[in-house]
């Protein structure tokens, strides 16, 4: 998994990048599995599988013309990108080694009822204020993809 | 494999979106560098949910609201990117110097 994320942000065609990022995505979904989170891997092989990786390879196909493999793909920052990533990989994984977490040793399956009640009594607020954001981002999507020439047709 | 393999490979995972999000020059994989990120921490969270002493489902379900948010972000993300594509004629973010001096 962590190669196909490797292959996502170093591959030259973005296409291929893409679908390196789908690999990722979908081993990620068995790890969820692993971790005894069914409905997690579920909403991530739909979500995340299903819609965003076809959205993203539908705008990569409408943008980029023929012109997919790009002379420099690495913006000139690059060895401060380097440097500023390994040192986020060196603290975050300094802490998670250095720290005792004392948990349990096994990983605890979430039943799927739990899951639902959880997210239905204690969290039903942000779950309407979810439904809410979706609305707002499927207006705001629909209003920032219209191309202006339709604008005139419809008036 | 305990909490510390998860917790490493989401570090290692989110340690690459950030790097694909400074050093990559198309906004398109940019954008793709950012779900990376939401997926590492994704991963963390349902690795602290399933490893906690008494069983909850709090981690998981802040899992599925951040896969939400995602949808709701790459929508008008990728919309967005669009947009200024239409307009601008390239995908290279260091094409966009309109607002610069």
């Amino acid at each position: 998994m962590v190669g196909a994320g490797i292959a996502v942000v170093t591959l030259r065609n973005i296409i291929h990048s893409a679908v390196a990022m789908m690999v990722c995505f979908g081993s990620l979904a068995g790890m969820y599995a692993l971790l005894g989170a069914p409905i997690v891997a579920a909403a991530q092989v739909l979500i995340y599988l299903g819609a965003i990786s076809v959205l993203i390879l539908f705008a990569i196909m409408l943008t980029q013309a023929g012109d997919a493999n790009l002379l420099a793909p690495f913006h000139r920052q690059l060895p401060i990108a380097i440097v500023v990533a390994l040192a986020i990989v060196g603290t975050v994984g300094w802490a998670v080694v250095q720290t005792d977490w004392g948990m349990a040793a096994e990983a605890v399956y979430a039943a799927v009822e739990t899951i639902a009640l959880t997210l239905l009594t204690d969290f039903a607020l942000p779950f309407e204020i979810i439904s809410l954001l979706l609305l707002a981002a499927i207006i705001g999507a629909i209003y920032l993809a219209r191309r202006p020439e339709e604008d005139e047709r419809a008036n | 494999m305990g909490i510390e393999g998860y917790l490493l490979v989401s570090t290692l995972l989110f340690g690459i979106g950030a790097f694909g999000f400074m050093a990559r020059r198309n906004a398109i994989l940019m954008l793709i560098s950012i779900e990376l990120m939401f997926n590492a921490v994704n991963l963390s969270l349902v690795a602290f949910n399933a490893f906690l002493p008494d069983p909850s489902s709090g981690g998981a379900v802040f899992a599925l609201m951040i896969m939400a948010v995602a949808a709701a972000e790459v929508t008008v993300g990728l919309a967005l990117v669009i947009a200024i594509i239409r307009t601008r004629q390239t995908a290279e973010v260091d094409q966009y110097s309109d607002l610069k001096e």
